[in-house]
């Protein structure tokens, strides 16, 4: 091909001769050029009609990139469309080739994606089919769960207390840091706020009795669940997720190994084990965040802060929190380890199944408090 | 010659899809006991599809696979599990267990399915990783080795338990010419050694020639098996234009694709 110095502009003739042929001229240079003519004149020619073949003039043709070898093939799917034979002969070798090549696989039947929407109520019904199976795919994993579990007590299950030490370890002490900070902050919050509507009253030091209700009962748990679900639900969701990527989880499944009782369950029993004592951790955090204030700001003294504090709390307050967090501790490890199990096999998929598993299991452990709430409240808790 | 009781594997009208997608139909096969069986046909064609039937991974839309005349999907799932054991499965990339060091691995089914004690079971795991050529690599993790060598390591994992059925697949993509020609031959002096059967699943020509003695050919196109025997008689005997492409790599027939008329 010859290469001039300055590019001339690209150009494509068309001319019918004799016998319905048509004659495309292709010239000037096809490299990197921003204007090259389209295929409406040749499309214009065709629609015509009366053409039974078409060839090539290259003789004044310069550079060229894909984006003449583009053209050329999208001119070979009309001309197959109209039945119009095509001779390549007198394009330039490395075209011819490049062609060839495009042209010897046929386009697999069925292969390319329609475009068109399904109907609407084809739609609903899948959405509602996906809806089901979700849900009974959830119900699965928890009856699984559940058999495995029985099967640990009887001492039959297949999983190593190494790996529960180990996803305590990472759930337990090493959140402490996170946990502190943020039940500090909450009780720090609960006594600003509190001690400035109850100052109206005159009953400042009733903030003591707000904290410290308010801590056990509900928010010592609620933020633990919420920081453990986002720190290590969405862990063991991508840890899962990785695993499945990578094949792992059927290697498990080809030995014989049962991926619910080898990586849940130990994750799950790690959280049932941590949660509770997070939670007495982070009440006692959330309390001394509320005396510090009330002490150093509010004028309240520090020794009466601490008895109201204690005639405030009581046992079954305690206890619900401590058995809430338990729960919420079970939440965490079912979600991340079920959207873990679910993944798909690609990055994407993970990034999907950690976000997920946080989605649900926050949004799990905030309405299943409303729930456990209004339960209390009709049995007097 | 080959009686019933030789036929450790038989394939019998398996059809493989994925809802109502049909992958593969009407596959039969018979594998005879220490045979090397190969899964061959061009990529996406449902070679692994296949394999993942037979390892209950994937369960058949129709048909099953009969291990010594016992159906494998058919069973309880006790029975199921009792068959896996005896498998020994080496994945596309390894897929060893990434939190657990090369000897863990290896320990890992041992511990669970013999009552061999912990230095039994550390000997053994040891004698496995010098087997494939991994001796001084005991405690290293998956991520810290190789690919070729983790692919190595898996099959060390895969040989744990003395498997009766080894399923390869794909052992030799991502390896490096020589890595892949002494991976077969660790293969063929497997079968001699141990008496094993194996399925392997693979595209790569040499290989196949080398190892196996009995195949199944899929084809996309048609959705079903093209031909089942020795590669290298089908090479000699077929007439099916698809099947001699292949083994040839279409070196055979058509030139090249370029001279084809447009």
């Amino acid at each position: 091909m010859p290469v001039s110095a300055t590019p001339t502009k690209a150009e494509l003739t068309v001319r019918r001769t004799a016998d319905g042929l048509l004659l495309v001229g292709l010239a000037g240079d096809w490299g990197a050029q921003p204007e090259k003519p389209g295929l409406g004149a040749v499309e214009k020619e065709l629609a015509g009609g009366g053409i039974t073949a078409l060839a090539f003039d290259t003789a004044g043709l310069g550079r060229w990139d894909s984006g003449l070898v583009a053209l050329l093939f999208k001119c070979l799917g009309l001309c197959d469309q109209k039945g119009v034979k095509v001779r390549t002969e007198t394009l330039p070798e490395g075209l011819t080739k490049l062609i060839g090549l495009a042209v010897a696989v046929p386009e697999k039947k069925g292969a390319a994606r329609s475009e068109e929407q399904p109907p609407f109520l084809q739609r609903v019904g899948t959405s509602g089919l996906a809806v089901w199976e979700g849900g009974a795919g959830m119900l699965r994993f928890m009856g699984e769960n559940v058999l495995a579990f029985l099967k640990m007590l009887r001492g039959k299950a297949q999983f190593r207390w190494v790996d529960t030490f180990m996803v305590m370890q990472e759930c337990g002490p090493q959140a402490l840091g996170i946990v502190a900070l943020i039940n500090f902050l909450i009780g720090l919050i609960l006594a600003f706020v509190g001690a400035t509507q109850l100052a109206i009253f005159g009953a400042s030091i009733y903030t003591a009795d707000l904290v410290g209700i308010a801590t056990v009962r509900e928010m010592g748990c609620i933020m633990t669940g919420i920081i453990l679900c986002g720190r290590t639900g969405a862990a063991f969701a991508a840890q899962l997720g990785t695993m499945k990527v990578n094949q792992e989880i059927e290697a498990f499944q080809t030995f014989g190994i049962s991926p619910i009782e080898f990586l849940v369950l130990p994750r799950m029993l790690a959280l049932i084990l941590m949660m509770p004592l997070l939670c007495v951790f982070a009440d006692v955090i959330a309390i001394g965040g509320g005396f510090l204030v009330s002490s150093l700001m509010l004028n309240v003294s520090p020794l009466l802060y601490l008895n109201r504090t204690i005639e405030a709390i009581n046992l079954s307050g305690f206890l619900l929190g401590i058995i809430k967090g338990a729960y919420f501790g079970v939440v965490i490890a079912l979600t991340g380890c079920l959207r873990g199990m679910q993944c798909g096999t690609n990055a994407a998929a993970v990034g999907q199944a950690t976000t997920s598993a946080v989605v649900t299991g926050i949004t799990t452990i905030i309405a299943s408090d409303g729930l456990f709430a209004v339960i209390c409240s009709a049995l007097h808790i | 010659m080959s009686t019933d009781t030789d036929i450790k594997i038989e394939i019998r009208d398996l059809t493989m899809a994925y809802g109502s997608f049909v992958v593969m139909r009407d596959i039969n096969a018979k594998i005879k006991r220490g045979e090397v069986f190969v899964i061959m046909g061009g990529s996406g064609c449902g070679k692994s599809t296949l394999l993942r039937h037979m390892i209950g991974l994937k369960q058949p839309a129709k048909g099953d696979v009969y291990y010594d005349g016992v159906p494998f999907w058919q069973s309880s799932d006790e029975a199921r599990q009792e068959r896996l054991r005896r498998f020994g499965v080496l994945f596309q990339s390894g897929a060893l267990w990434s939190s657990m060091t090369l000897t863990e691995n290896i320990a890992l089914p041992l511990g669970e399915y013999t009552d061999l004690s912990a230095g039994d079971i550390a000997d053994i795991t040891r004698l496995k990783l010098a087997l494939v050529g991994l001796k001084g690599f005991e405690d290293y993790y998956p991520a810290e080795i190789s690919g070729g060598m983790c692919k190595r390591a898996g099959l060390a994992r895969a040989m744990a338990l003395d498997p009766e059925i080894l399923f390869f697949d794909e052992p030799s993509a991502g390896l490096d010419p020589i890595s892949s020609r002494n991976l077969d031959e660790l293969i063929l002096q497997l079968r001699d050694t141990l008496g094993a059967t194996f399925v392997v699943v693979t595209h790569e020509l040499a290989s196949i020639f080398t190892i196996a003695d009995n195949s199944v050919f899929l084809d996309p196109n048609t959705r079903t098996m093209r031909a089942n025997g020795s590669p290298r008689e089908m090479l000699k005997h077929s007439s099916d234009p698809a099947v001699q492409e292949f083994l040839t790599r279409g070196e055979k027939s058509a030139p090249a694709a370029a001279a084809k008329p447009v």
